[in-house]
């Protein structure tokens, strides 16, 4: 234990690979998490897409037939909660 | 709702990030016993502070939950935690860097505040499988919730026990006889860290908004009753 203490500084050139290296390591962590995060969002943004497409595309269809009821849509919602 | 005020608060983290490095690399004076490999410190000790002050927040949050059972206060533990785990990676690998530039040793087994972090690390690290192995939602977050009260009260009392050991290899820097950093020392190291502080919450509040989405897309998904998979293959099924 007494010899870690003792332990000299490093040169600076030496110093400076270990100094890079933990800021590196920390830019990388946050890097992965955003791009992580990013992809979520990017997931999430297209499930919304495909919602909305699919919600028109009913609306549409139920025009169509001639069937569609004002606040149906609404009820639905409600009774899901 | 979680996302409001996300734009000015990252805003504020990177100029408060972008100022810590400045102010590590142009302005703190190098460390006469260590030199450069000092500069490691203004990274690793925030970080480190960081993370622990994340669990006990995390506790605060599962108390939160369990007086009111509102389900925010369980998103916002389990956020909180998550985020403390990723610094508390970022802690061990720094710390690990700095051990081996200074001591000459990836990892010191008996010295208490690298042994007391990982333990700290570890029980946190159990926090998913322990979670996630309860199907029933109510129960999993109580449970979860117990779990990070417990293991948050655990997190001071470890620090203490740490401090007690007195041990010579880890440098007590804030609390020494000869009077702790000098001055631009101590004005870098608080700097860096508010700029963790900031990071910190800015990613709980990002991830927040992330799940609040989801949640409200899985919603949207269930009021339309859209299928899961069929033609329209790309919506995603739900994930528990």
């Amino acid at each position: 234990m007494n010899l870690l203490i003792a332990a000299p500084a490093l040169p600076l050139d030496e110093a400076g690979k270990y100094v890079a290296g933990a800021y590196i390591v920390f830019v990388v962590l946050l890097v992965v998490y955003v791009a992580i995060m990013a992809a979520k969002l990017g997931r999430i943004e297209r499930e919304l897409r495909d919602l909305a497409g699919f919600a028109e595309s009913r609306k549409e269809a139920e025009r169509a037939n001639g069937q569609a009821t004002p606040g149906r849509e609404a009820e639905e919602v409600a009774t899901d909660v | 709702m979680y996302g409001k005020g996300l734009r000015p608060l990252s805003i504020a983290t990177v100029a408060m990030l972008a100022l810590a490095l400045s102010l590590v690399f142009f302005y703190a004076p190098l460390d006469a016993d260590q030199g450069f490999i000092q500069k490691i410190f203004y990274i690793h000790v925030p970080l480190a502070i960081v993370a622990l002050i994340g669990f006990i927040v995390g506790g605060i949050f599962a108390i939160a939950h369990l007086r009111t059972d509102d389900s925010r206060w369980d998103a916002y533990s389990y956020v909180s935690i998550h985020l403390s785990v990723i610094f508390g990676v970022a802690v061990l690998i720094t710390g690990a860097i700095w051990a081996k530039a200074s001591w000459g040793h990836w990892w010191v087994w008996d010295e208490p505040t690298l042994v007391s972090f990982l333990i700290v690390f570890l029980m946190y690290a159990t926090y998913y499988p322990f979670r996630y192995a309860i199907e029933d939602r109510d129960r999993q977050a109580r449970y979860a919730s117990v779990f990070a009260i417990v293991a948050g009260a655990f997190v001071p009392l470890n620090f203490m026990a740490v401090r007690m050991a007195q041990s010579l290899v880890h440098p007590r820097t804030f609390a020494t006889a000869d009077g702790g950093l000098p001055g631009e020392m101590m004005l870098t190291f608080l700097v860096s860290l508010a700029a963790m502080a900031l990071l910190w919450t800015t990613l709980v509040k990002f991830e927040l908004a992330a799940k609040s989405a989801s949640g409200q897309v899985k919603r949207l998904r269930r009021a339309l009753d859209a299928p899961p998979s069929g033609p329209r293959s790309r919506i995603a099924p739900e994930v528990s």
